[in-house]
């Protein structure tokens, strides 16, 4: 026994902690179909709480702003990451670079419910002294811009660090401008970083509580916050079958990606071996 | 468009400024500003009106003054009843490093023979199975915390595979306790101390362990030895991102705790929202950046920079 566990403690520590990950996902799954609301019986197979959550005018108004929120903040996130990354890591020196650094990375590692705190006083302030803006979805969008931005950040600037310089000026030798450089040479060469750092602030906005906690108003409920309030008061199977449905939306969404990613950089090996066999070629589109 | 010889400044010598501006002012105005609002409040006298954001220069008797207070900072440390150093917010502090240092302590303990055994996995397998870890991430954090409450619950699956199985009569009390607490805060933040382990590991050079292995130095001496000193600045980094979101954390106690498991967030939100003591939830704050997340980031820097350089060497 102890000869078995010893080859197979890899094997075995592996599927127990992968069981462990995975235990809470299969349960909302499994008895998201569940006919009654039991939680440790599965009494029958049923659609009825899928039905149950069509029929919750709270969560489907809820999905569709946080949908709103989650579109808006994630563009605006990854646009404001990929100039403040660009100007980290390309423009050289220039005065407040490690304030901006230090500003763009604090939110990484500050507590949630303190970006939430200060922004509300931040917008009870402004709203005292201009009457603008009401706590809604503009606030809330506002401050997953701002957490958003920061993870964006983080993805843009290790891509923009690796990519070759001598691309650029190779193509600016050959009489190119730099701003059709930068569209030209960069952009095609960033598309998978911009689109992970674009998914990844999006799911960040369409998770979280926190933040829309506090900067929600009266009637404006996220998705996760309408999730929050019937956690906090019970067992809900809508609530399992909303998860069951999100899983499905983020498993194709993963898988999806994974794929493209994949067929990316086989594409780019290819290039890569025939460039360094002929002459040098460059991903130059348009 | 023509393409006219470079004459004057190209749109790009115009644009570039913006480049730094825009995200700068944008960080200015909704990071740097907040943070100095949360300064002001925590010291506003509130006066009569219990207004957070009274002003600090007033008139009193015709004469001119500036009222500030710093009662906000001495009621986290002194209780009403002028009790020094008994306080709730002390309590959810000392309660929130707790739960932070044990988490952070499951999670190494969870995490690191699994980052190992993934880092040693057939190079096949890795890709698929580093991507099974960081799948649980992607989807929703709160339903998965919430699931938890489904299974711990006392009419929950656990309890009543103890009980048809006969190890207990009644539902032992998994929910709304310690137990509870670190499961949560334990599988959410597993994957953040895996990742950086993972990665660390797999760079691991092999042949340091084969020298080890081959002057005699058995299995478990090796990984004492070798394996884990060398994995030192992976198990910082890991620790680091357990620790600090630990210790801010909201939703899990809010969902999985009991009375008695009030942490620092919590007491934030109620003192901002319950109380409606603006100047207080402000000076909590700023004690929790000063003491905890402020150090922490300052050592996660250095010893990032530490490893950096170790490699340039």
């Amino acid at each position: 026994m102890s000869g078995w566990l010893n080859r197979h403690i890899a094997g075995v520590w592996l599927a127990a902690v992968f069981a462990f990950l995975y235990a809470p996902l299969a349960f909302l799954v499994v008895f998201s179909f569940n006919s009654t609301r039991q939680d440790a019986l599965f009494t029958g197979f049923s659609l009825r709480w899928y039905s149950a959550l069509m029929e919750d005018r709270r969560i489907v108004d809820g999905f569709l702003l946080s949908l709103k929120v989650a579109l808006t903040s994630a563009t605006l996130a990854t646009l404001l990451a990929t100039l403040a990354a660009y100007a980290l890591v390309r423009s050289g020196a220039f005065r407040g670079r490690s304030w901006m650094a230090a500003m763009l990375n604090a939110p990484l590692v500050m507590p949630e419910v303190i970006i939430g705190m200060s922004l509300l006083l931040l917008f009870v302030g402004f709203e005292r002294l201009a009457g603008w803006p009401d706590r809604g979805a503009l606030t809330i969008i506002l401050g997953h811009t701002l957490l958003g931005m920061a993870y964006a950040a983080v993805v843009i600037e290790s891509r923009l660090k690796e990519l070759d310089l001598t691309l650029e000026e190779a193509a600016m030798d050959l009489g190119c401008r730099r701003e059709s450089v930068f569209f030209l040479v960069m952009l095609p060469n960033m598309t998978q970083a911009l689109a992970a750092a674009w998914l990844l602030t999006f799911t960040l906005s369409f998770d979280d509580v926190v933040i829309s906690e506090f900067l929600s108003g009266p009637g404006v409920t996220t998705l996760p916050q309408v999730i929050f309030g019937y956690a906090r008061r019970g067992i809900n199977p809508s609530i399992y079958a909303a998860a069951a449905l999100l899983m499905l939306v983020v498993t194709v969404a993963v898988a999806g990606f994974g794929w493209y990613t994949a067929r990316q950089s086989a594409a780019r090996a290819r290039e890569q071996s025939l460039s360094t066999r002929d002459s040098p070629s460059v991903t130059v589109r348009g | 468009m023509s393409s006219r010889p470079e004459s004057g400044p190209s749109v790009w010598g115009r644009l570039r400024p913006l480049v730094v501006a825009l995200p700068f002012v944008w960080l200015l105005f909704f990071f740097a500003l907040p943070f100095v609002i949360l300064l002001r409040i925590s010291i506003t006298d509130m006066g009569e009106q219990l207004d957070p954001f009274a002003s600090l220069l007033r008139t009193v008797n015709g004469q001119l003054g500036v009222f500030v207070q710093v009662q906000s900072f001495i009621s986290l440390l002194r209780g009403s009843e002028g009790a020094w150093f008994d306080t709730l917010y002390l309590e959810s502090y000392a309660l929130s490093l707790r739960y932070a240092f044990l988490t952070t302590a499951l999670c190494l303990l969870v995490g690191y023979p699994f980052a190992y055994f993934l880092a040693r996995a057939r190079p096949a397998y890795r890709a698929l199975l580093l991507l099974m870890v960081m799948l649980p991430f992607w989807t929703s954090f709160l339903l998965r915390v919430y699931a938890w409450k489904g299974i711990l619950a006392d009419q929950g699956v656990v309890n009543q595979v103890l009980m048809a199985l006969g190890l207990t009569e009644e539902p032992v009390p998994l929910l709304y306790n310690d137990f509870s607490m670190l499961i949560g805060m334990t599988y959410v933040y597993l994957p953040f101390m895996v990742l950086p382990l993972y990665a660390n590991l797999v760079k691991a050079d092999i042949r340091l362990i084969e020298a080890a292995q081959d002057l005699g130095a058995s299995a478990w001496k090796t990984f004492w030895l070798v394996t884990v000193p060398l994995s030192r600045s992976g198990i910082v980094a890991g620790s680091i991102l357990v620790f600090i979101p630990c210790v801010g954390e909201f939703v899990i106690p809010s969902l999985l705790g009991g009375a008695d498991n009030i942490m620092i967030g919590r007491v934030v939100w109620d003192e901002m929202f319950s109380s409606n003591n603006w100047p207080r939830a402000s000076a909590l704050s700023i004690s929790m950046i000063v003491l905890v997340i402020a150090p922490l980031a300052w050592f996660n820097q250095r010893v990032a920079r530490k490893a950096a350089a170790e490699q340039a060497r």
